[in-house]
C-alpha cells in the first residue's frame, strides 16, 4: 500500500471531515423489501445495501439439508453501477470470500439448531459501495434475520478500524482503505461479548492492533444501539422510549 | 416469585436475572434468560417468554392449520402449510381403513389445488408434519376467498375469546376460517362483505401492535359503538394506561388461541 497523500491534516481530521473516533452516519430501516421474510436497508457512510432474508423455508437441492440444523446461505453482490466503473454483475473471487465471511459472522448468532433439514437465505447486494461494505452488509444482514423472526443469540454489528498515517482510526472509508497502512473489520455479539469476523489487511504491531481492536468493538458497540432502535421503531414505533411497561 | 414488567425485547436482551424456568423464545445462560425473538417479554407463573412479534410458521402437534393440496402419491396427499415443512395427509385418513390405491381414485376426494382445514396429528425435528381431518369442521373448504397472514398475527386477528374475529364476520356478513398458520378463508354472502372483511383482516395485521385497535376496526366495518365497558375504561383512562392495556391483549389473546380458534372455526 503506497501511500500518496497526507489522509489526517494538522487538525486531526480526516478525509471526510472526522475524528480519529468517529463513525461515518449510519441509518438503518426495517422491512422494506415486503416479499422477503426480513429486510434492511442500511446508509453507513456512502455505502447503501439491501439486506433481504428468505426463511426458514425447504432447502432446494434436497441433498444440501442437515438432519439436525438449519442450512444458511449468504450472498453478497455487488451491483454494476455500485462503483465508479461498472463492475461485473459475475459474482468475483472477492464477492465469494466475503459471502462466506459473512456467513460465519453470523452463523454463531443464530440458533440453526431450531430448525433441522431447512435453509435460510440471506442476500446482500451493496447499491452504492464505499469502503467497509462488508461490516455493513452484516450489519444489515443480523437486522434482516432479527425481522424475520429467526431464534437469535444476538445481533451483530460490524465495524472496521484501520491505520491511516501512523495512526489508529475508527471506520476506515474507502480513500483510507486505498491508501492507508491496514485495515482491520471486525464482527461482534455486544451481550454476549464474542468476536464472530475478524480480518486483517495490512501490517500492526501487537500495541497497534490491540488499539484497532479496543476501537473496532467501540465501534461496534455503537453500531449495535442503532441497529436496536431501528428494530424498535419498526415493531413498537414511537412506543420506544416506554421500554417498561407500567 | 419476582415480579417482572412486561417489556419490549430484542434478540439478545436480557430479560431477568435468577432462577426462571425459559419458556419459548428465550434462551438461558448462566443465571440469565435472554430474548431469542423480537417481541413482548412476560413472566407467567411456568416461567418466562417472549410473544413474537415476527417469525415464519412452525408446526406444533394440535395446530388446526389450513392448507392447500399441492401434490399427492398413491398413498398421500402433499399439502402447503405455509411453512418450511410441507405436510403429508395421509389417504387412509380421508378414505378409511380400506383405502386400496388400485380402487380409490384420490383425485375424487381432494384434488390439487383444494384447500383443507387439519390438525397437526404429528411432528417433530425428525419427520414432516402429518395431518389429519378426522375431526369435527375439518375436511375440504368448499369456497371462499384466500389470503395469507403473519402467522404472529393470528391471535390478534381472533381477539380476546373471539372477539375481533366475531365484529369482523357479523359486520361483514361472512365466515372467517383462520388456521394457526396465518392462512386465512373469507367465505361471504356478498362480494362486498367479502372484499370489506379482507381489509378489515389486512388491517389487522398491519396495526396488530398499536393501541385501540378494536375501535379503528369498527370505524372501517360502520358498527355502531354502544358505550359497552371496554371502550368507557379506555376513555376514562389516561394516556400511558392506554398505550398498555391494548398492547396486553396480544399475550392474552394467545393463550386463547387454542380455544378462540375452534370457536371461530364453528363460526
Amino acid at each position: 500500500m503506497v501511500q500518496t497523500r497526507s489522509l489526517i491534516d494538522e487538525h486531526g481530521r480526516r478525509t471526510d471531515g472526522r475524528t480519529m473516533d468517529e463513525l461515518r452516519n449510519v441509518k438503518i430501516q426495517v422491512g422494506i423489501v415486503k416479499n422477503a421474510d426480513g429486510s434492511a436497508y442500511i446508509e453507513f457512510g456512502k455505502n447503501r445495501i439491501i439486506a433481504a432474508v428468505y426463511g426458514p423455508r425447504e432447502v432446494h437441492p434436497k441433498h444440501l439439508a442437515q438432519p439436525d440444523r438449519c442450512v444458511l446461505r449468504c450472498r453478497y453482490h455487488m451491483s454494476p453501477f455500485s462503483t465508479d466503473t461498472r463492475k461485473n454483475p459475475a459474482p468475483s473471487r472477492r464477492e465469494v470470500e466475503i459471502s462466506k465471511v459473512m456467513r460465519e459472522a453470523l452463523e454463531p448468532s443464530l440458533m440453526l439448531e431450531d430448525y433441522p433439514r431447512a435453509a435460510i437465505d440471506v442476500f446482500v447486494e451493496v447499491l452504492q459501495a464505499d469502503g467497509g461494505s462488508r461490516c455493513a452488509g452484516i450489519t444489515a444482514a443480523s437486522v434482516a434475520l432479527a425481522d424475520a423472526g429467526i431464534n437469535m443469540r444476538d445481533i451483530v454489528p460490524a465495524c472496521a478500524a484501520g491505520k491511516v498515517d501512523g495512526k489508529i482510526v475508527l471506520d476506515i472509508n474507502d480513500v483510507e482503505d486505498k491508501e492507508g497502512s491496514a485495515d482491520m473489520p471486525l464482527a461482534y455479539m455486544p451481550h454476549l461479548e464474542r468476536v464472530t469476523l475478524l480480518q486483517l489487511d495490512g501490517i500492526l504491531n501487537q500495541e497497534e492492533f490491540n488499539e484497532c481492536l479496543d476501537k473496532a468493538l467501540q465501534g461496534c458497540k455503537m453500531i449495535y444501539e442503532i441497529q436496536r432502535r431501528a428494530l424498535i421503531q419498526k415493531y413498537f414505533g414511537d412506543e420506544q422510549e416506554l421500554k417498561e411497561e407500567s | 416469585m419476582q415480579e417482572i414488567k412486561r417489556k419490549y425485547v430484542v434478540p439478545g436482551d436480557r430479560i431477568i436475572d435468577g432462577d426462571f424456568r425459559a419458556l419459548s423464545n428465550v434462551t438461558k445462560s448462566g443465571n440469565s434468560i435472554f430474548a431469542t425473538r423480537i417481541g413482548i417479554a412476560e413472566a407467567t407463573r411456568d416461567g418466562i417468554k417472549v410473544i413474537p412479534l415476527s417469525g415464519v410458521y412452525i408446526p406444533r402437534v394440535n395446530d388446526i392449520v389450513i392448507g392447500k393440496i399441492i401434490d399427492h402419491s398413491s398413498l398421500s396427499w402433499q399439502v402447503d402449510i405455509s411453512s418450511c415443512f410441507s405436510a403429508h395427509l395421509p389417504a387412509q385418513d380421508v378414505f378409511g381403513r380400506d383405502f386400496s390405491p388400485a380402487r380409490d381414485d384420490m383425485n375424487k376426494q381432494l384434488a390439487i389445488g383444494d384447500l383443507v382445514t387439519a390438525r397437526i396429528m404429528a411432528f417433530d425435528r425428525t419427520r414432516d408434519p402429518m395431518l389429519t381431518i378426522q375431526d369435527k369442521d375439518l375436511g375440504k373448504i368448499p369456497r371462499g376467498e384466500f389470503l395469507k397472514i403473519s402467522a404472529t398475527r393470528v391471535p390478534r386477528l381472533i381477539g380476546k375469546r373471539g372477539s375481533m374475529i366475531q365484529t369482523i364476520e357479523q359486520a361483514t356478513q361472512t365466515r372467517i376460517l383462520i388456521g394457526q398458520n396465518g392462512i386465512v378463508v373469507v367465505a361471504g354472502r356478498s362480494a362486498e362483505g367479502t372484499q370489506l372483511a379482507i381489509r378489515a383482516i389486512r388491517m389487522v395485521e398491519e396495526e396488530a401492535h398499536t393501541s385501540n385497535l378494536t375501535q379503528r376496526i369498527k370505524t372501517l366495518l360502520n358498527v355502531p359503538e354502544p358505550q359497552s365497558i371496554e371502550t368507557i375504561s379506555e376513555l376514562a383512562a389516561p394516556e400511558g394506561q392506554k398505550l398498555d392495556g391494548s398492547s396486553s391483549s396480544i399475550p392474552e389473546a394467545e393463550e386463547q388461541v387454542q380455544e378462540d380458534l375452534e370457536k371461530g372455526d364453528k363460526e
